[in-house]
């Protein structure tokens, strides 16, 4: 369950946002020169939304994921999630905040090679402390609506890279989090597998509920699949504006406790 | 995380860099079982020690003098002492008293007399000494050639192997061209021995009726005493011949000849105290210049002393012998402890390069893990699981190792010592306690060896932990 919850004067309407960032600042110091990599971000998100943030590398994107991912902390402003500001959190509450509010896919998939897909997916119900006795049954859900339960067995690298990435979202799924974060989720695949997970991921979002914020540099990809643009560049935001050419615009249920359906 | 999931995980990583950790392990396991090697050679020293001298009759006998000593007489010192009412006489019912003490095995009057023995019509000069039969027990009788006394009464002698050379008209010479003992006893068992001795009568007036025979009255120089002086002779058979140092630390063993303790007592040799006692003597009764008293347990020798003392008497014991050699052994002990201690230092050092490496390697997986909501905790708690299993683990080996180097050493030893034709000891010894411990301070000295690593897996940062190819 999750650890951070809506309170019922939060329920989800149009007007509160899930996720609130105001004049995020992260900046880096490399030795004498100091590194905007995000300067000054404010946004919003609504609970059920798909929003993709584009720009070019270096454009600070994935330093606002981290920073929604509860990964890094802001050097100036606030990240407000669920009512919560993330920077006000201490470690150990950021990460419980990981493990149930937020799950992430990457770029290059993070799976551990050592471990069995089975493995890997039912790692954050360890550091749940979830019983054995359950977590077998939430590894098979998890992986069969990914369709990889035939391969549970087996180790990443015996795995396809598109076969890699759904087993990444089945471990970003696996403790029913409210938050989809994608890092580049195709970057490292062919478009077919590309078109494949992001399917699986518009699934997740309008079946399961869960709100996607997905940082792409690719502009068609984002435009196909996302209901709303932001742009960011030298770590501002450039434009925010919503995408009339989703192929899916059905619009969101109103559901937006993140739960296996 | 909860513990078996956190013991499997870290047995995951442990087995994935099987050669680097494996050696890891080894390194505890030889700092553990040189630790083991160490301490339990000291213990079994320690026990082979305690074992000789429990046997040897020092550590468990508490000498009981009469605080009537001769040499206090009209000192000064003598106006500090108890009252005489508290210095009590040495004799039969005070024995009988000592004998009924808690944790007393028994209590035996000290007889020992300087008396002429005649064998082959010769005259031999010598010491006897009255031995009860528990002395049967004693280490000095383990290599006797023939046997020990057949009862308490028997007329029965038991020689001291120099004396046995002295009958023989053999040359008393040491060192390797020894004479063996059986060599000695052969021609002397079941024969017999003369001894003369000086009787005290207890009738005052009277002279002693003659024993037949053998009695020719001496008479006494103090007419006023209230006994006579007899002489008289008994014979004896030699049953056996032991090889017993007659410089022996023990009362008893500084005899050259020994007979039974209730012969002696009924010859009622005379002896030198007797004179002592002619002050407070009331004649019939007999007079012990010292009673041996012997306890359950050299741990209970104070306290018996302390009620001994209550009673009027002086004690004397080898406690403070007992307590030297304690404390040289603890101080033993901690040496080798240390010594076998700094291979497990060493060992500890090697944890945590294998840790710090494992951080170096695994910080990618650290970032995942951390990303996916691992706290620092986890992270903490995972390295300290591995430290801790490459502890027990090297624990184990080094306690079986340790135990198995001990057992070499003491069969290689042994082998050396049936070569010098003397008897295989066992003087090593691995108690429970020792390998409990062992694999206990093995596991400590891991987590501990864990702590820098663990702490700086925790601190990773994720972002750039993912970062990191």
């Amino acid at each position: 369950m999750s650890v951070i919850q809506a309170s019922p004067a939060d329920a989800p309407t149009v007007a509160i946002p899930a996720i609130r960032v105001d004049n995020l600042c992260r900046h880096y110091r490399m030795g004498e020169t100091l590194i905007r990599a995000v300067d000054g971000v404010s946004l919003e998100v609504r609970a059920g939304e798909f929003i993709a943030l584009l720009g070019a590398s270096g454009s600070g994107k994935s330093s606002v994921l981290n920073l929604l991912a509860g990964l890094d902390r802001p050097t100036a402003g606030s990240v407000i999630v669920l009512g919560r500001d993330l920077a006000r959190l201490s470690r150990e509450e950021l990460a419980r905040y990981r493990l149930h509010t937020v799950g992430m896919v990457f770029q290059s998939f993070n799976l551990i090679p050592s471990m069995t897909v089975a493995e890997n997916v039912e790692l954050p119900l360890r550091f749940a402390e979830v019983n054995r006795s359950e977590r077998d049954g939430m590894t098979n859900t998890a992986l069969a609506r990914v369709g990889l339960q035939s391969r549970m067995h087996h180790r990443p690298s015996e795995l396809s890279g598109g076969e890699q990435q759904r087993v990444a979202l089945a471990r970003a799924l696996i403790n029913r989090p409210q938050f989809l974060l994608a890092d580049e989720p195709t970057g490292n695949l062919d478009s077919r597998t590309g078109t494949e997970i992001m399917n699986m991921v518009r699934e997740f979002n309008q079946q399961l509920g869960m709100t996607v914020v997905m940082v792409t540099h690719e502009r068609a990809l984002a435009e196909r699949y996302a209901e709303r643009l932001i742009h960011l560049a030298d770590g501002k935001l450039v434009s925010d504006e919503p995408n009339s050419r989703a192929v899916s615009t059905e619009p969101i249920s109103t559901a937006s406790e993140g739960s296996l359906a | 995380m909860k513990l078996p999931d956190l013991t499997e995980l870290a047995l995951r990583n442990l087995r994935e860099s099987i050669l680097r950790n494996s050696l890891t392990t080894v390194g505890i396991s030889v700092g553990v079982a040189s630790l083991v090697a160490m301490l339990s050679l000291g213990i079994g020293l320690q026990q082979l020690a305690s074992r000789r001298l429990m046997k040897s009759g020092l550590f468990d006998t508490i000498v009981v003098t009469s605080r009537r000593e001769p040499r206090n007489f009209g000192r000064d010192e003598d106006r500090n002492s108890p009252p005489s009412a508290d210095s009590r006489l040495l004799d039969e019912p005070s024995r009988v008293e000592l004998n009924r003490l808690p944790n007393v095995i028994e209590a035996n009057p000290d007889i020992r007399f300087a008396t002429e023995l005649r064998y082959d019509d010769k005259p031999y000069l010598t010491t006897v000494a009255a031995l009860p039969e528990s002395s049967q027990s004693t280490d000095a009788f383990e290599s006797i050639q023939g046997h020990f006394f057949t009862s308490d009464t028997a007329p029965e002698a038991i020689l001291q192997k120099s004396f046995a050379a002295e009958l023989l008209g053999r040359p008393h010479n040491t060192g390797a061209n020894e004479t063996s003992v059986s060599e000695l006893a052969a021609p002397l068992l079941g024969k017999e021995l003369i001894m003369s001795y000086a009787q005290r009568e207890t009738s005052p007036n009277a002279p002693a009726p003659a024993v037949p025979g053998t009695a020719s009255t001496l008479g006494s120089e103090n007419a006023a005493a209230s006994y006579s002086v007899v002489s008289r002779q008994q014979k004896l058979k030699i049953i056996g011949v032991v090889d017993l140092d007659p410089e022996s630390m023990r009362g008893p063993t500084r005899g050259r000849v020994f007979i039974p303790l209730k012969l002696a007592e009924s010859l009622h040799v005379m002896q030198p105290t007797d004179l002592r006692e002619l002050s407070s003597s009331s004649g019939d009764q007999t007079l012990y210049s010292s009673v041996s008293v012997r306890v359950k347990d050299p741990a209970q020798i104070r306290a018996t002393e302390d009620a001994i003392k209550k009673m009027g008497f002086n004690t004397f014991s080898i406690l403070d012998a007992t307590r030297s050699l304690q404390q040289f052994f603890a101080v033993l002990d901690l040496f080798l402890g240390i010594f076998g201690s700094l291979a497990l230092a060493v060992a500890s050092i090697g944890i945590v390069n294998t840790l710090v490496m494992a951080i170096l390697e695994r910080r990618r997986e650290i970032g995942i893990m951390k990303a996916i909501g691992a706290s620092d905790l986890d992270v903490k708690k995972l390295f300290f699981a591995e430290a801790g299993a490459m502890g027990v683990l090297g624990g184990f080996v080094g306690v079986a190792l340790g135990w198995a180097i001990g057992h070499v050493i003491n069969l290689g030893t042994n082998i050396y010592l049936r070569r010098q034709a003397l008897p295989p000891e066992h003087f090593w010894s691995v108690p429970w306690w020792l390998v409990g411990a062992a694999i206990l301070f093995s596991f400590v000295v891991s987590l501990v060896a864990g702590l820098y690593p663990a702490a700086r897996a925790a601190r990773l940062d994720p972002v750039q932990a993912l970062r990191y190819e």
